[in-house]
């Protein structure tokens, strides 16, 4: 019965929130002077008038709010403004699995990396490699990603060639895009981790499985890393949306025809079909993303279930 | 029987001092003060925060150029005497646009952290004092506007209010202050519970006298590490806005676009992005480090 609560309660959240952002999205986008057929040459009347009829700009605000609602609801998202005979459903179907793969490849590494030099961190607490990890953590957090892509691209594929500059399509190309997008989750994951860690150690059945004899890595594998891992799930949601707006500079920089390219370009284009439609699409993504790893949280953790949502939200 | 008296010695004088307390009272702040100067790297970063910030006010003074003074026939100059970075594409002074994007930097990092605190420490204090319905209500309403994708929301600000530093500074407010909030609403809930509220409850201190002069100040600590883990977070927003193009705009100098102007140039003039992305990398670094350095000397389980 509290399950079904907790979920309802994160499902409406999870609405509302979406419901939010569509009207922002649309009311912000309303709010601007002028309109997408705005432009230095003159363009009969008549022109601008069967454009904006074919656009559905004529009608009353709310009409155009509603008939946005249900688009968004039906997910058809009209034609783009600035490339003609496209529709926003196409832009996102053909940019969204470049950026999934390229995400997909830096989410794994930022896991991979980060669990284990914060595991190294923990372990060897105080000394030397846990300062090394640590400092690398913080590097990893300060140096902004696009400033590590430009650095990687320069370095690995201008001065010595061994990787591809840009573009998209082999595994090679890949490998300094998603490196530079993993840094900073893989910082924050190494940091996690290790401050858990650290507490996990101290607990006495660390201490039983030690004086059984078991080996360290064993000790660490099989019953510290599965406590200490708790909240780094709880950090995922936030890490995909990390890597969801780092994608937006890396893209651009390596030249990858993924989604966070063609939002910018949108941008730039003032093409507002294209805006509100990737911005409800990666809002939907992060979203329920957030709700399954809350989701997920209340399986994994049974502790939860024994006290009240409430007080476990401080 | 002997007089009780009788047993009893009368103490020497030069014992006395035994009886005297030998420690120094060190205040809360004196030993968290104490404690940062050891952490070596953290009071490293704040010396180079201290220059920096020195600079950003002197810097641009010190040179014999503006940040928009042009020199056609000197594009891409390499470091030397008369230009100590080098110039950019307009013949520009790297030097003295770097302390300008400082300036900028700096403004928008402090500014947006400071407006997070003032929000954040009001609200959340406000929420977790009152418990109850006005509690879940108002944290319901961090909730959801915390779940909204938050780089976005800058994003959508900037199409519509136009680039700008002040549309930056809002658009990072809007969303920044919700995790200053909840950090302070969980301390609160603690501190409500112990008993100098309680007395001065019963000594008939009010709900805002409470939370002013009792409850607020506790938390400062917390606050302030937040505050210097915000201000990187917010250079960093500013960066990588002007790095898409959608920051401050020419000829005003900010690191994040002359980053993105230096990334074309790359392959011929590479310091011309290396000094802005040094002094973002090296800025970022410092609060970073002094944030994860007040929160260890300000954290008293690892008092000693």
């Amino acid at each position: 019965m509290q399950l079904i609560n907790f979920i309802f309660k994160k499902l409406l959240i999870l609405l509302f929130s979406l419901f939010l952002v569509a009207s922002l999205t649309f009311f912000l986008l309303k709010s601007i002077p002028g309109d997408p057929f705005s432009q230095e040459q003159a363009v009969p009347e008549e022109i601008i008038k069967s454009m904006k009829a074919y656009y559905g700009l004529d009608e009353p605000w709310h009409i155009q709010y509603f008939k946005y609602l249900k688009g968004i609801a039906t997910w058809n998202l009209g034609p783009s403004f600035k490339y003609e005979g496209r529709t926003v459903n196409e832009i996102i179907s053909e940019g969204a699995p470049v950026s999934f793969i390229l995400g997909a490849e830096a989410l794994i590494l930022a896991i991979i990396f980060g669990i284990t030099l914060g595991s190294i961190a923990a372990i060897k607490r105080c000394r030397f490699p846990d300062h090394v990890c640590m400092i690398m953590a913080v590097i990893g957090i300060s140096i902004p990603n696009f400033i590590l892509a430009t650095f990687l691209q320069y370095f690995f594929s201008m001065k010595l060639g061994i990787l591809p500059v840009a573009r998209w399509g082999s595994f090679t190309q890949s490998i300094l895009p998603s490196i530079s997008l993993s840094a900073l989750p893989m910082a924050f994951i190494a940091r996690l981790t290790r401050g858990n860690m650290v507490e996990v150690l101290e607990q006495d059945y660390v201490m039983t499985a030690k004086s059984k004899g078991l080996p360290l890595f064993l000790i660490v594998t099989r019953h510290v890393l599965k406590n200490s891992l708790l909240t780094v799930v709880t950090y995922l949601a936030p890490l995909c949306s990390g890597i969801l707006t780092g994608s937006f500079v890396v893209e651009k920089i390596f030249g990858i025809p993924g989604l966070g390219g063609w939002f910018v370009t949108s941008i730039t284009n003032r093409d507002y079909t294209v805006i509100m439609g990737v911005t409800m699409f990666y809002s939907s993504v992060l979203m329920t993303s957030v709700f399954l790893v809350d989701l997920i949280y209340y399986f994994l953790d049974p502790r939860i279930k024994l006290i009240p949502r409430s007080a476990s939200h401080g | 029987m002997d007089k009780i008296e009788d047993l009893f010695i009368p103490c020497k004088d030069k014992n006395l001092h035994l009886q005297k307390v030998s420690f120094v009272s060190i205040s809360f702040w004196e030993d968290a003060w104490i404690r940062f100067k050891k952490n070596k790297l953290a009071f490293g970063s704040l010396i180079f925060l201290l220059i920096l910030i020195f600079m950003a006010i002197l810097g641009p003074f010190i040179s014999n150029h503006t940040y928009f003074e042009t020199h056609l026939h000197l594009k891409n100059e390499k470091p030397s005497k008369e230009f100590w970075f080098g110039t950019d594409e307009l013949g520009r002074d790297i030097f003295t646009r770097i302390w300008w994007g400082a300036r900028i930097s700096l403004f928008v990092g402090i500014s947006a952290a400071f407006i997070d605190m003032i929000i954040g420490v009001f609200y959340g204090a406000f929420s977790g004092l009152s418990g109850g319905k006005t509690d879940e209500i108002m944290m319901r309403f961090a909730d959801i506007l915390h779940s909204l994708p938050y780089l976005l929301v800058v994003i959508l600000l900037m199409v519509v209010m136009g680039p700008g530093i002040p549309t930056i500074i809002l658009a990072m407010t809007i969303t920044g202050w919700i995790n200053m909030a909840r950090i302070v609403r969980a301390q609160i809930l603690q501190l409500k519970e112990l008993d100098f509220v309680l007395a001065a409850r019963s000594l008939g201190a009010g709900f805002s006298r409470i939370l002013i002069q009792h409850l607020i100040p506790n938390t400062l600590g917390s606050v302030i590490t937040t505050m210097t883990l915000t201000i990187p977070a917010a250079i960093f927003t500013e960066a990588f806005l002007s790095f898409l193009g959608l920051g401050v705009q020419a000829p005003i100098a900010s690191w994040g676009t002359m980053a993105s102007d230096g990334l074309s140039a790359l392959r011929y003039y590479p310091w011309r992005l290396f000094f802005p992305a040094a002094f973002i990398s090296l800025t970022m670094l410092s609060f970073n480090l002094v944030g994860d350095g007040l929160r260890d000397a300000l954290d008293p389980r690892l008092r000693s």
